[in-house]
């Protein structure tokens, strides 16, 4: 397939037809709805960080006046061995289930043990506390090192990582990749660099805590409202942690306040739809900010080791990656992907990269925008630079030298087809912030990054009025202004102003399967079911018109929003307004299941300033390249790449979760686990470079998460390059900064 | 019930109407808006005064309505998101982050508003620096502020250029 290469409303940027809502306060989210006759939930939390349930009485809740219902994790589905195929990877139920509420036993501090529905939030709490759990508590280990020691406590004596029943430990899983023979290799190089960093485990920090409203009728049928990046995600989950049938459960997603991987699994939904079945009425949960720091996400932290060895004619020739990760008190599946791609941005043929993920006394980590890949390509991207500089070589010639193009295979295996990493090394390198000088007492960093993109399941329909307004369904949440984009693909295909589409998301009995938004895949393959659906449509048109003029199928040519033959012509209008007369309806269904991903390539430029007394860095100036293959609403292409880009370097300056020895997270709230503010950043330049995916039609690659990838290695390369200030363990808090500069190089 | 009924009847102008409402002596100004007078548009991001999702006027200044009483607001006039356009037309603040998509997910985009307007409203000519620490107070995790105020210092030159002409 060749994309399309012109087009007269891909690229333009009309105003987001969700936009008005927003403004004005009517875009309804999570917590926004209520239900005639609700009742509100409540969720005990356990008070330790490790702990065996031995006993859970709930009677004297259920005997307050106003207390309908209480429920405990005896209530859920026995996990089992059951695993459950999603779109962004497989979850076993027993990962699942207990970060919904435990059963029998406490792995996390906060992690759920019991919830009630009462008439009101104060009773709920009220009654919440009136639940008498008797806990027999375990020492606790949160730090992943620690963790892997002969005398840390195990969280699993049931898990063996290779299926192989033996003495237990906490490592969770190991995956160890190659290609040719990296020891051999590191022989022929000229210079050896090899640093290990740390990052540490962060949350994806979306604004809107998570809220669900439910109702269960008395045939068990469940309507459900919640804020989610997949309602069909949350309508399989709460069906198997729930054990009600998949058919049974309709789900309403609501607009959603930020997810960034993090909404696509259920927490609350479950539990409401329980307490609603047993009192046989509504049931709301609004999570509170701190639970969603100690209960929700996080990212893992993470402690790389990176070799890289490179001739002295600038060749990398060999790699040795090894990535320790965090997977918090369940199988969050982390490890992975270091050992996938902690060298796909270069050509590698001897290569070795493996990946383990470790249990500690910790919420399950959670995707977060490019799962693990910031933390690998953290250490590997510093590496490559002090490689370079021992070369003495711009660190960018050096990358160019080095990048994968069209044809390299990574250690996946596929060899990439046309891919944009060059591309963007060219324009960072012409770019005028590159061009610039540094200034005094600044410092410069670049750093590259990967991501391998998603394609999936997704679906459209497309429902034309009489008066030619056509209303653009999918279930696909809108998370960043998706909906412009889904109509602007539309309009280009129907040749129709973007005005008289309607885009929506609609619930999962309104439309066809969507996997959840994530892995950069909604405006690529949901994109790709709206143009396919639209083609259809054409065709169908196309159809009518040549019954009605009596002339073959294939001589009616549909341009600029009408079907035309010889001099003879009909507008979409037209058509939709004569469509009882000329068949019935318009309606077109469009399903696929998305292979036309291909992957995403970014290249950074950050400026930093150090202040020598106190350790504080300041972001100057910063620039996001990155390839979009091509990009349909490029305002919001735009924000993707400076959203990501602000997440990354909150997380290389700032953001981390600090537990202290009884496993209690100590910063669960927005004032001490301190995201980017307005006043901390600079504004955010940004190149859109455009190299068309050759396997979606209109050329499309995912955007959203590869701008995260980046930020650490570039911030942390700036603030080395101010003063030869080496931080191996971020954040680069003023603290540590301070420290390092104390310390000198 | 097990407690008494104990609420203070409420009399304040909101988004300009007369209203009445009972409100707990501990309930915040917040929930009474959401829950009581459906006012939706004011979000509750953390209910500890730190993500500024929940920003509203009182007598025009810009507070977190999670860390006010709603009983405190007696005899005030409080001014919420859907207050700010002028029935069909858009603040400026308004149209200007729609132009420019200095808005995402759009759930920190009410108190956004709300707290830009009060900036404009006090100096409407801000340098961006005064732009970011104004807003400072108003998490967005999705944008990286840059659009956000881009549009801030537009709708600033679309009001001086409107009070102008």
């Amino acid at each position: 397939m060749n994309a399309k290469q012109e087009f007269k409303i891909v690229g333009t940027r009309p105003i987001r037809p969700d936009g008005l809502d927003k403004v004005t306060g009517r875009a309804r989210y999570g917590a926004d709805l209520n239900m005639q006759g609700q009742i509100y939930g409540h969720i005990l939390r356990s008070p330790h960080a490790h702990a065996n349930i031995k006993s859970i009485d709930c009677s004297k809740a259920l005997a307050m006046e106003g207390v309908l219902a209480v429920m405990t994790g005896e209530d859920l589905a026995e996990p089992g061995n059951t695993v459950l195929g999603s779109g962004e990877g497989a979850i076993a139920l027993k990962d699942l289930i207990p970060m919904v509420m435990s059963q029998g036993k406490v792995l996390f501090h906060a992690q759920a043990v019991a919830a009630v529905a009462a008439t009101t939030t104060a009773l709920a709490a009220e009654a919440a506390a009136a639940i008498e759990v008797v806990y027999e508590v375990l020492p606790a280990v949160t730090d992943m090192h620690e963790a892997l020691a002969d005398s840390a406590p195990i969280l699993h004596s049931d898990r063996f990582p290779d299926g192989k029943s033996k003495e237990p430990t906490n490592l969770a899983a190991a995956i160890t990749m190659q290609v040719g023979e990296p020891d051999a290799a590191f022989e022929r190089a000229d210079v050896i660099v090899e640093r290990t960093y740390s990052v540490p485990m962060c949350h994806q920090g979306y604004i809107e805590p998570h809220a669900c409203v439910v109702r269960v009728d008395a045939a068990k049928r469940v309507d459900l409202w919640c804020c989610t990046q997949g309602h069909f995600t949350v309508r399989q989950y709460t069906a198997a942690v729930t054990g009600i049938s998949l058919g049974n459960i309709r789900v309403t997603p609501s607009e959603i306040g930020g997810g960034f991987g993090g909404k696509t699994t259920v927490y609350l939904e479950p539990i409401a739809v329980i307490l609603a079945q047993k009192s046989g009425r509504p049931v709301k949960i609004v999570m509170d900010r701190g639970d969603v720091f100690r209960t929700t996400g996080p990212a893992p932290g993470a402690t790389t080791r990176v070799k890289l060895g490179a001739t002295k004619e600038g060749r990398l020739v060999a790699a040795d990656v090894e990535c320790l990760m965090d997977s918090g008190a369940y199988n969050g599946n982390p490890a992975g992907i270091p050992a996938f791609m902690a060298t796909a941005c270069y050509k590698l043929t001897d290569a070795r990269s493996s990946g383990r993920s470790v249990y500690t006394n910790k919420p399950k980590i959670h995707a977060y925008r490019a799962p693990s890949m910031p933390q690998v390509t953290l250490a590997f991207e510093l590496v490559m630079n002090e490689v370079a500089a021992e070369l003495k070589v711009d660190p960018l010639e050096f990358r160019l030298n080095n990048a994968v193009e069209e044809g390299d295979v990574n250690m996946m295996g596929a060899p990439y087809k046309r891919i944009g990493l060059r591309e963007c090394l060219e324009a960072a390198r012409s770019h005028p912030h590159y061009q610039s000088s540094v200034a005094d007492g600044a410092g410069r960093g670049i750093a590259a990054g990967y991501w391998i993109n998603a394609g999936m399941q997704s679906s459209a329909t497309l429902n034309v009025s009489p008066d030619g307004s056509v209303s653009l369904l999918t279930g696909s949440p809108d998370i960043g202004g998706s909906r412009a984009s889904m109509a602007i693909m539309g309009a280009e295909v129907l040749g129709i102003p973007i005005e008289s589409i309607y885009p929506q998301v609609v619930a999962t009995d309104a439309v066809g399967h969507c996997d959840v938004t994530g892995g950069s895949r909604t405006t690529l393959a949901t994109g790709q079911a709206v143009i396919q659906a639209a083609d259809e449509l054409v065709a169908e048109l196309c159809r009518r018109v040549a019954l009605e003029w009596d002339v073959p199928e294939d001589e009616v040519m549909w341009s600029d929003g009408a079907a035309h033959h010889g001099e003879k012509s009909l507008s979409f209008k037209d058509l939709a307004s004569r469509a009882s007369a000329m068949g019935g309806p318009l309606t077109v269904s469009s399903s696929l299941n998305s292979t036309s991903a291909s992957p995403g390539f970014g290249v950074h430029i950050c400026d930093a300033e150090v202040d020598k007394e106190t350790g504080r860095t300041t972001i100057t100036r910063y620039t996001v390249i990155q390839d979009a293959g091509k990009a349909i609403h490029p305002t919001y292409v735009e924000g993707q790449m400076q959203g990501g880009a602000a997440q990354g370097i909150g997380w290389a300056l700032n953001e981390e979760y600090v537990y202290n020895d009884q496993g209690v997270l100590e910063n669960a709230g927005f004032l001490d686990y301190r995201i980017p503010v307005a006043s901390d950043l600079p504004f955010i330049d940004t190149v859109i470079v455009e190299v068309p995916n050759p396997l979606h039609p209109y050329g499309v690659k995912g955007v959203g998460e590869v701008p995260i990838v980046p930020p650490m290695p570039a911030v942390a390369q700036a603030v080395f390059d101010s003063g030869n200030i080496r931080v191996m363990d971020l954040p680069l808090n003023p603290a540590k900064v301070a420290a390092a500069i104390i310390e000198g190089p | 019930m097990s407690t008494p009924l104990n609420k203070l009847p409420i009399q304040a102008v909101i988004n300009g109407e007369p209203k009445m409402f009972l409100a707990a002596p501990g309930q915040v100004l917040a929930d009474v808006l959401r829950d009581e007078l459906e006012l939706i548009g004011t979000k509750i991001g953390c209910n500890t005064g730190d993500c500024g999702a929940c920003s509203v006027l009182v007598n025009d200044r810009l507070v977190c309505s999670c860390l006010v009483l709603a009983a405190e607001v007696e005899g005030q006039s409080v001014q919420t998101i859907e207050g700010i356009a002028d029935g069909a037309v858009l603040h400026p603040v308004q149209q200007k982050l729609l132009e420019h998509g200095g808005l995402q997910c759009g759930v920190c985009t009410p108190g956004v508003v709300v707290a830009a307007k009060a900036l404009l409203d006090s100096n409407p000519n801000p340098t961006e620096e005064e732009a970011r620490y104004w807003l400072a107070g108003n998490l967005c995790r999705c944008t990286g502020y840059d659009k956000i105020i881009h549009a801030v210092l537009d709708a600033a030159e679309a009001i001086r250029e409107g009070a102008a002409s």
